[in-house]
């Protein structure tokens, strides 16, 4: 069963790549662009069957290594 | 005095910190970080970095590896644990340090001298060293940034856990004197017992005048007695 992580940067923290691209894009003319924030993606592959209990070791795989809570916040999909 | 120093692939300042422990005449052996099992040791450094070249987050997978449950244990158990640079992100990451290392406000690696400004003066890290005393101190990384939420950084405040702050050469500490955007210029912690302190300077490079100067000593004879 396959999953898509999304990992993002809290709203209160700065994302200073994110605000470069912004500025690069704005300055190239793409003058409709409101916001820009950087992140992280993964696709995961886990030989679970059940949905809900693949979700919860994708969860655990979450808070455990691949986000760090006090800055990041994530969502999981199913692909 | 018996120090450990953790080697992780792609750490490069471990060799420094062993020539400064030796130099202290701290009785000094290096630990791969696939060991299961830590010498008896007064002093544990997590050196500076680039463990595993940054995968992921700084310090997050050599967070995760085998050595650094004993170090957890040891750390638990009251011995002294010093990260520096990048061991300072390993030691966020693990869990023994609060806060986080965020890439720099500028988007610049920066390596210079700057000073900073001892806050705590009065932990087995810091004796030596007097209140407010200006140290220019090395620092070289990346993702310095230090952060941290609201009630960790009302704690550090409290109970005095700031160690380091960076400041300029006369001791103000504001946005001037601030190279990677640190919350409060902060560059240094301690954990709430004071005896894991995280750095992103480089004491270990400033302790021999020929090739730079000796303004990090006093953390290591500190340590000493």
């Amino acid at each position: 069963m396959k999953f898509s992580v999304t990992v993002t940067l809290k709203k209160d923290v700065l994302d200073p790549q994110g605000k470069v691209v912004q500025n690069t894009l704005i300055n190239m003319g793409m003058s409709d662009l409101k916001s820009i924030r950087q992140g992280k993606h993964f696709e995961i592959d886990v030989s679970e069957n059940d949905q809900t209990i693949a979700e919860k070791k994708i969860d655990e795989m979450c808070r455990k290594l691949l986000v760090n809570l006090i800055i990041e916040d994530y969502k999981i999909n199913k692909i | 005095m018996k120090s450990s120093v953790i080697v992780f692939p792609g750490s490069n300042c471990d060799r420094d910190i062993a020539v400064a422990l030796e130099k202290m005449q701290f009785k000094n052996q290096m630990v791969w970080h696939k060991e299961t099992k830590l010498p008896k040791s007064d002093l544990i450094v997590v050196p500076g970095g680039f463990s595993y070249g940054d995968y992921l987050r700084s310090g997050a997978i050599a967070g995760k590896s085998l050595i650094i449950d004993e170090v957890i244990k040891a750390a638990k158990s009251g011995c002294l644990i010093l990260g520096i640079c990048n061991g300072f992100q390993i030691l966020t990451e693990t869990g023994l340090l609060k806060g986080t290392l965020l890439r720099n406000k500028n988007l610049k690696f920066i390596n210079k001298d700057v000073c900073i400004k001892v806050i705590n003066n009065e932990t087995r890290f810091s004796k030596k060293y007097k209140k407010d005393q200006i140290l220019k101190i090395n620092i070289a990384h990346n993702e310095g940034n230090f952060f941290t939420d609201h009630n960790h950084l009302n704690e550090l405040k409290d109970k005095n856990l700031i160690a380091f702050k960076y400041s300029d050469e006369k001791g103000n500490v504001s946005e001037n004197s601030n190279p990677n955007g640190s919350l409060e210029n902060i560059a240094g912690i301690y954990n709430a017992n004071k005896n894991i302190l995280g750095m992103m300077p480089h004491p270990e490079r400033m302790v021999d005048e020929i090739i730079s100067n000796k303004d990090g000593i006093n953390l290591f004879s500190s340590l000493l007695n």
